[in-house]
């Protein structure tokens, strides 16, 4: 009803002027009637009436909702000073949009990445379960088949356990599309289970199929089976060729579900693809266990439980096996998807909150010093009965504009950064669920809200607190009030630089790490050369001959394109990760210890690699062509395996046991010693041993990556050298197709996103804080005209007035400096494990943001500090 | 702080100008001049009826249904918003009435007793 009244107010005002008016010629009427004169009559008329505006003010009143009526004065009004000053408005909307627009986007990530629940049944029950060596490095190590085997034998914690490890297959040959090589998981038929999810077509593997002698199953992923096979639910009983063997499909995966990760596309039979010999290894790590507890029982009781199982292992058989764990791990499946990104994300999401934090003040800086200027009107609004609360609520409904606008902007600007985001960051865990819902949208709004309380408080606060009279007082000749206001500027500013500080100190240490990630020596060259991983089937490809066959053609074609300078094959290359290991006991040393153990990197390499990657022969040769097959017991090692192994000693002719297969049960001889290079750029060098590939062993050579060198754009070898490839083999799929500095920018892409982020963050705040100061300072002077005016009218210098000035300017920055300092202290020791060969108190990371901080400070400074110093005193003295 | 107090006697006047204004209606529908007329005329001119408490009584009445309005012509030949008298009104009228009237009785009631008590 008051609505209804409050939207047709107009017209009930024009009817309540109509009735007034018509009383009116009815009581002229009556009075001509009596005998007045007509004029006479009107005149009495009105008297009877009254004040007919105020009655309709009264009734326009009555009509009208209070507070809607002020929200929309205050709204109005707040419109109108901003409009008067559009260059403020403009760059307060800017800045807060980008700070709430930063903060949208680091929330929406945090909340996908880190908060979000798993989207499977009870996941606060999934644990990840690990091995814990005795080796620091391997804390957190993937289990051996043997210990699982006991652990899920003897563990009673657990309601749900399964194994599985990662596998990448060739898919090719199934009728027209063409061979494509794709990421895979081999999993026990317990893994659905554990998860509690099922297939969306068909089914999941039950015990019959994850068996060795079953048929050979599998389950594809959601995106695959779109893709390659039309959504055709036909699919299913149907046989697909995966590695030239025939694999029924039997299930299809919901379009959700991504795990082990998004790469994933297929899943077989863990039992059905693994060798039943394999899974009695006890010191083998090579898989992964994941498990659900039992309802009640804790983290620390399952995990003390699968730790005593271990350990009792190490105990009965460590003697022999001394790469047995010496017990176990376990953490949140969660967790363990996100725990490269935790410490990132949060430190971004700091960094956003920071930046947003400095635009408020910023804000509320800007609207100080504008109180300061508009205190005469503020004191006669006062004085004509303006309210304090009303007055607040004046400057609140100002900064609630600016951030409303802001966050308007801000949440479009989010919306595009999350884009890309989304284009740069694919390595992110559950990057796939990243997107932004109304959880985001309403922080945003609160985000926008407190931005606007806290920028509009602290200059609302300061305006309103002073006397009137006082104020009206007040001339420019006395300037302690103005003061007041200057200190609060001034303290605000302080807080501001000791923030941009901290994000200096931050965004230096980053910056300086990855500096040094890149910077890093690989130990070969990483120019123009082109890698691309091919695997070949065990079906056509099971006896060594044929894989060396293919190989050798492959080199021979490759090397004979134009353009190629040199090319070599490998596993792992440089940069491309661990690539697996070997215990090793060397023939001519005497027998280790119990329970010691000595371990290197294992690579298999063809006699052209080092050539082709120029990885430097220090000692002896490489491979020769005639080193192959049996005739193969030969190993190169690296500068590394020297110093940790034969320290003083010549290793050449040296001989070296490797458990590499039942049937090389001979020593290996080192016949050559070539220069270290990096399995992972962060990491520290590995020991490292080459075997032949030529030796064509089964299991560890049906993968390899080929290298190909050329003088410049080797990017444009890419088509001929897949061509090559089809060429020997119509069915052979390659995959990942990068350069070596892409392979390796790739692995640091965290490391320059952190870094080149907060950089940004931190210049940006560094700007504002300049901003500040600048603005502070000028109030200042103008504050202080008529002193300074009085002070070079009786012989100041403009020098003395300059450092006069500088000295009060610089001050806030001084203070914040060494706060901001203090914080970086803080926040290096929250980054420390983003850091690379970087020390959290690295000295010359402080000085240089000390010195960078002190010059923006200076150079801010100066102009108003100069003009002060320049003021002509006759002119100064006049102003009021 | 005088506009609280002016409120105040608004409001205890407001309830006896409605009822005094349906009573008027009673008879017929009018405009807000005869009302006026009619109130001051039947009081012996001791009630003065005042314009600007007259009108935003009268739109008060139509508020709450009590009263239904309409332009037409005066006996003059004038426009004029009539008012007229609904059936909720005329109900709300005959329990304020009677509210009235036992009010008028109480308050002499106790002031009948006074006199008695200080004679």
């Amino acid at each position: 009803m008051r609505l209804w009244r409050f939207f047709h107010r107009s017209d009930r005002d024009r009817e309540l002027a109509g009735e007034l008016q018509s009383y009116l010629q009815h009581e002229t009427d009556d009075l001509v009637a009596l005998g007045f004169p007509r004029d006479e009559a009107e005149r009495q008329a009105r008297v009877r009436l009254g004040n007919s505006t105020r009655i309709r003010e009264d009734e326009w009143r009555w009509n009208s909702l209070e507070w809607v009526e002020n929200l929309r004065r205050d709204v109005s009004h707040a419109a109108r000073t901003l409009g008067r000053s559009p260059g403020f408005a403009i760059m307060a909307v800017l800045v807060m949009a980008l700070g709430i627009g930063a903060n949208a986007t680091l929330f929406t990530v945090v909340r996908s990445v880190l908060l979000k629940p798993l989207p499977f049944k009870d996941p606060d029950r999934l644990v990840m379960l690990y091995e814990r060596s005795s080796v620091v490095q391997f804390a957190w190590n993937i289990i051996a088949p043997g210990v699982y085997t006991e652990w899920k034998k003897h563990a009673t914690s657990f309601q749900n356990m399964s194994i599985f490890g990662g596998a990448s297959y060739n898919l090719s040959g199934d009728g027209g599309p063409i061979p494509e090589k794709i990421e895979a998981a081999r999993v026990s038929s317990e893994f659905f289970p554990t998860l509690g999810v099922s297939a969306a077509y068909g089914r999941v593997f039950d015990a019959s199929d994850d068996r060795p002698q079953a048929d050979a199953t599998v389950v594809l992923s959601w995106g695959l089976w779109k893709r390659r096979y039309g959504g055709d639910s036909s699919i299913l009983g149907r046989k697909i060729l995966i590695d030239a063997a025939p694999y029924t499909v039997i299930g299809v995966m919901p379009a959700w579900f991504a795990y082990p990760d998004a790469q994933v596309q297929v899943w077989t039979a863990f039992h059905h693809e693994v060798p039943p010999e394999q899974l009695l290894d006890l010191d083998n790590h090579s898989f992964m266990a994941i498990a659900r507890l039992r309802p009640g029982i804790s983290m620390a009781q399952a995990l003390s439980e699968i730790d005593t199982i271990t350990r009792r292992l190490r105990e009965l058989y460590g003697g022999d096996k001394p790469a047995i764990s010496i017990g176990a791990n376990m953490r949140p499946l969660l967790d363990d998807m996100v725990v490269d990104f935790k410490t990132p994300l949060y430190v971004l999401l700091a960094a956003t909150c920071c930046v947003l934090f400095i635009a408020c003040i910023n804000v509320a800086n800007l609207l100080v010093a504008r109180a300061a200027a508009r205190r005469r009107e503020v004191a006669i609004r006062t004085a004509l009965g303006g309210s304090r609360w009303r007055l607040i609520r004046g400057q609140l409904t100002e900064t609630l504009l600016l951030a409303l606008a802001g966050g308007a902007i801000g949440l479009v600007f989010a919306y595009f950064a999350l884009e890309w985001l989304l284009r740069v960051r694919q390595d992110i865990a559950r990057e796939e669920t990243i997107h932004m819902d109304w959880v985001v949208v309403s922080f945003t709004v609160g985000v926008t809200l407190l931005s606007a309380l806290l920028a509009g408080f602290i200059p609302a606060l300061a305006a309103s607190g002073k006397g009137v009279l006082s104020a009206l007082q007040d001339s420019s000749r006395s300037n302690t009030s103005g003061q007041g206001k200057a200190r609060l500027r001034k303290l605000l500013l302080s807080l501001e630089v000791s923030l941009t500080v901290v994000l200096l100190v931050a965004a230096g240490l980053l910056l300086k790490s990855y500096e040094k990630l890149r910077s890093t020596d690989m130990g070969c060259t990483t120019d123009n050369v082109l890698t691309m991983r091919l695997s070949l089937p065990e079906a056509q490809y099971s006896k060594p001959e044929q894989r060396t066959g293919f190989y050798e053609q492959l080199l021979l074609r490759v090397r004979a394109l134009p353009g190629v300078t040199a090319a070599g094959l490998v596993n792992v290359v440089p940069g491309q990760g661990y690539g697996g290991d070997n215990l090793l006991w060397i023939t001519e040393h005497p027998p280790l210890p119990k329970g010691q153990m000595q371990i290197a990197r294992r690579r298999y390499a063809d006699p052209g690699y080092f050539a082709a990657m120029q990885i430097p022969i220090l000692e002896g040769r490489t491979f020769s062509d005639q080193e192959r097959l049996q005739n193969a017991n030969r190993i190169i090692v690296s500068q590394q395996f020297v110093r940790e192994f034969f320290p003083g000693e010549d290793p050449i002719g040296k001989h070296v046991v490797v458990h590499l297969l039942p049937e090389r049960h001979e020593p290996y001889e080192i016949i050559g010693v070539v220069g270290d290079t990096r399995f992972e750029i962060s990491q520290p060098l590995q020991s490292m041993m080459y075997f032949p590939l030529f030796s064509g062993d089964r299991g560890y050579t049906a993968r390899a990556v080929i290298v190909v060198r050329a003088r410049h754009d080797v990017e444009s070898l890419a088509i001929p050298v897949q061509q090559v490839i089809q060429s020997v083999d119509r069915n052979l799929p390659v995959a990942y197709v990068l350069t070596m500095n892409r392979l390796i920018g790739a692995s640091t892409v965290q490391a320059s996103f952190s870094s080149t982020l907060i950089l940004g963050f931190a210049i940006l705040s560094l700007m504002l804080a300049a901003v500040g100061l600048y603005g502070v300072l000028s109030y200042l002077a103008a504050q202080r005209t008529s002193e300074i005016g009085v002070r070079i009218a009786l012989g100041a210098q403009p020098n003395q007035v300059l450092r006069l000035m500088l000295l009060d300017g610089l001050r806030p920055a001084w203070i914040g400096l060494a706060f901001g300092l203090l914080g970086g202290l803080l926040a290096s020791r929250l980054i420390r494990s983003m850091l690379y060969h970087v020390r959290p108190l690295d000295a010359s990371v402080y000085v240089s943001v000390s010195a960078v901080l002190m010059c923006v400070a200076a150079v801010s400074c100066l102009l108003p500090a100069w003009r002060a110093s320049r003021m002509d005193p006759m002119h100064a003295l006049r102003v009021e | 702080m005088p506009r609280a107090e002016q409120e105040q006697k608004n409001e205890m006047l407001q309830g006896t100008l409605d009822m005094l204004v349906l009573r008027t209606l009673l008879t017929g529908p009018a405009h807000g001049h005869t009302i006026a007329h009619v109130i001051e005329r039947g009081s012996h001119d001791v009630l003065q009826v005042e314009q600007g408490s007259l009108y935003p009584a009268l739109h008060r009445l139509e508020d709450r249904g009590w009263v239904a309005s309409y332009w037409g012509l005066s006996e003059n030949n004038r426009r004029a918003r009539f008012y007229k008298l609904t059936a909720a009104g005329r109900k709300h009228l005959v329990t304020e009435t009677s509210r009235w009237r036992q009010m008028v009785e109480a308050i002499g009631l106790i002031l009948g007793e006074k006199e008695q008590q200080s004679s």
